[in-house]
């Protein structure tokens, strides 16, 4: 392997990464509010096809990246309405969500299947882009990366330095108290949801127009959905960290195509699957440690306790719970 | 336990089916619309695609055997209040194990010697598979949700790597799976080679044994009392961790049937989509039949039938055969809808009676 460039990789896994930096984003807000929207599978192949079909039909990628996000919010909407509202299960609606999104994705899709669509190109920002090494990481990208980059430390900001972040990780929290402090819960988590669910749908249109283009049976990105929610979850719900997450899930992919050039006696499929458990294995062996050497620091050292904390972080308390207010 | 409240009355009951069955059909007719297709025509291939012959009723139960026996296993999970959505990789461990020994019973002279070792090692292996998840909970805190999903996603990792690499075929490995096996070693089938007895009788027997198991002994009410109260079943002196992975494990062992159902009776080798889908669709199956042992059969054969009817759909239609999980998720949300509004309404008049 000769012609290794870590520039190159490391643009391939900003571009790569970027709608499932859009995912998992997505899914910490929902999440933070206390609502488990575990549709994202299907979101994101329904979303992904539907932006494919609007943006082969109308030749406008803004009307397709716009259907996609429009269908992400929908599918939440359902879990947000049924989950919040009704006081049903959020796993039981997600997950029934997932299988169906996904049949409706391959059953409407079939007739765009392998067509060759409109696809977003790189839009590199003058003058910056000759930057040395950030220059081609960073600022030679296509849209939906540079909105997946932005919208990291804009979600870090929003739910840990404003007045409307502190309100819905209260929610998160505690409903019950947020509710007596007059807090319109009910809604202002189903509104959330369907924040996260837009997020999700712009992923799953970034899948479909920008980094595994086109539609099919399979797309491509068939489990995504699920490494995101994972993600979140081992990822402590910090959006910055579950970012980092979605990024050495994309470096694992590329690895493998990387991989698949260098031994060409393996199946291809192999590599195609190999990232998905070698990524949860990840996840739960870096969950595993943490929360031992959480346990064998704090006896040590109560400054030690606090550094593990913040590395760690944990689940919003009123996660997956339906609030009544009564 | 269960999301949906149980009482209803005869007459509301009716009103509740008839709205469900509109729900579905309005639903799917719209989604067929969309597609730009007349919905009869769709929905009458289906019907016949699935019980317009024996052959084909055959077909529905070959499907109905392993989807039967995923829903039966996960009902023990989620008497504990357990989402046991590995069942998926469970039952693709129980098809590897099965896999292996039959390899291992090429050589050996007794055949249904060999095939009974198969059917166990299938439950060993789904078991074993579960009771990993079951462990990942109660010893790293790891919701059984994502640890069950991890072990599908590793467990499908093992089955590609198991096809291409040390089981592969003579010459090449390839997506068709391994080598076919000897035609002794086949699970004995009637009706063009579908439909196997022995499935159908171990599947029936599995229910009886869930039912009496959860209805009827102390293990039974264990796992109901610490679903329904973790903390009181605790303090009533039972250990909450040690039936969690019980419980799994015979989810398991029920999920790992399954596959080396799919193993000796179905494909006859491993191949890499051995498990089907069913372990997700039977997720479907035992919410319709509200977590209950004598709903699942009749959910899950109608749930076979559409997933057969659903086959020909591409030859004559030139639809994807996804309609049948369209009609089956559109079902469970329906049903979802309709209880959810009916607590909602209970609800609300107790307020106000209250109030």
């Amino acid at each position: 392997m000769t012609d290794f460039d870590l520039t190159i990789l490391l643009a391939s896994i900003v571009a790569g990464a970027a709608p499932i930096v859009l995912a998992v984003l997505g899914e910490t807000i929902s999440e933070k509010g206390g609502v488990i929207n575990l549709s994202l599978d299907g979101s994101i192949l329904l979303s992904a096809m539907v932006a494919f079909a609007i943006a082969y039909q109308s030749g406008s990628l803004f009307l397709g990246f716009a259907g996609g996000a429009l269908v992400g919010a929908m599918m939440a909407a359902v879990v947000g309405f049924f989950s919040v509202f009704l006081g049903l299960s959020q796993v039981a609606v997600g997950f029934v969500l997932t299988l169906t999104g996904r049949d409706l994705a391959y059953f409407l899709g079939n007739p765009y299947a392998r067509l060759y669509g409109p696809q977003t190109g790189l839009l590199p920002i003058p003058w910056l882009q000759d930057i040395p090494v950030l220059g081609p990481i960073f600022l030679d990208q296509s849209f939906p990366a540079y909105l997946s980059l932005l919208l990291i430390p804009f979600v870090w900001w929003y739910l840990y330095k404003t007045p409307m972040g502190l309100r819905v990780r209260a929610i998160g929290e505690n409903p019950q108290a947020a509710y007596a402090r007059g807090t319109n819960t009910r809604s202002i988590q189903f509104w959330y949801t369907v924040a996260g669910g837009l997020l999700v749908g712009l992923a799953g249109a970034t899948f479909s127009l920008c980094t595994k283009t086109g539609w099919g049976r399979p797309q491509g990105a068939e489990g995504t959905g699920w490494i995101a929610l994972a993600i979140v979850i081992f990822g402590g719900w910090h959006p910055v960290k579950t970012a980092l997450g979605a990024y050495l899930f994309a470096f694992l992919q590329i690895m493998g195509i990387h991989f698949q050039g260098w031994w060409p006696s393996v199946p291809a499929q192999v590599f195609q699957v190999a990232p998905f458990p070698l990524m949860i294995f990840t996840l739960i062996v870096m969950y595993l440690a943490q929360r031992s050497s959480a346990k064998t620091s704090s006896r040590a050292s109560p400054w030690l306790r606090g550094m593990v904390r913040i590395l760690s972080g944990s689940s919003p308390a009123g996660l997956g719970r339906s609030f009544r207010p009564e | 336990m269960g999301l949906l409240p149980e009482n209803s009355r005869p007459k509301e009951f009716l009103l509740e089916v008839f709205f469900i069955a509109g729900g579905v059909f309005c639903l799917t007719s719209l989604v067929l619309l969309v597609a730009g297709e007349p919905p009869w025509p769709a929905f009458y291939h289906l019907f016949v695609g699935a019980l317009g012959s024996w052959s084909k009723l055959a077909q529905v139960l070959m499907v109905w055997i392993p989807l039967t026996l995923c829903a039966c296993g996960l009902i023990y999970s989620f008497r504990i209040g357990l989402w046991n959505i590995g069942v998926e990789g469970q039952v693709v461990a129980g098809a590897i194990a099965s896999t292996a020994v039959l390899r291992f019973g090429v050589e050996s002279g007794s055949p249904s010697l060999m095939l009974v070792m198969a059917f166990a090692a299938g439950i060993l292996g789904g078991s074993l598979w579960a009771t990993l998840a079951g462990f990942l909970k109660t010893k790293g805190g790891v919701n059984e949700i994502f640890g069950g999903l991890g072990l599908n996603f590793v467990a499908q990792g093992i089955t590609l790597w198991l096809i291409f690499g040390p089981w592969k075929r003579p010459g090449v490995g390839s997506m068709s799976g391994t080598e076919l096996f000897p035609e002794s070693l086949w699970l004995p089938t009637f009706l063009s080679g579908r439909f196997s007895p022995v499935g159908l009788v171990v599947t029936v027997l599995a229910l009886v044994v869930a039912a009496w198991v959860l209805n009827r002994t102390r293990l039974g009410l264990a796992l109901k009392g610490i679903g329904s109260n973790t903390r009181a079943a605790y303090l009533h002196g039972l250990n909450p961790n040690t039936y969690f992975v019980l419980a799994m494990g015979m989810a398991g062992g029920c999920a790992g049937l399954a596959g080396a159902f799919q193993v000796t009776g179905v494909y006859h080798r491993l191949i890499p989509v051995i498990s089907s889908n069913y372990g997700y669709l039977a997720l479907l199956v035992v919410m319709l039949a509200n977590y209950q042992v004598w709903g699942s059969p009749w959910i899950a054969f109608f749930f076979a039938c559409l997933n057969v009817g659903s086959i020909q759909l591409p030859i004559v239609l030139k639809l994807d055969s996804s309609l049948s999980g369209i009609i089956q998720g559109a079902l469970v949300l329906t049903t979802l809808l309709v209880y959810g509004l009916r607590s909602a309404g209970a609800r609300r008049k107790a307020r106000r009676a209250g109030g």
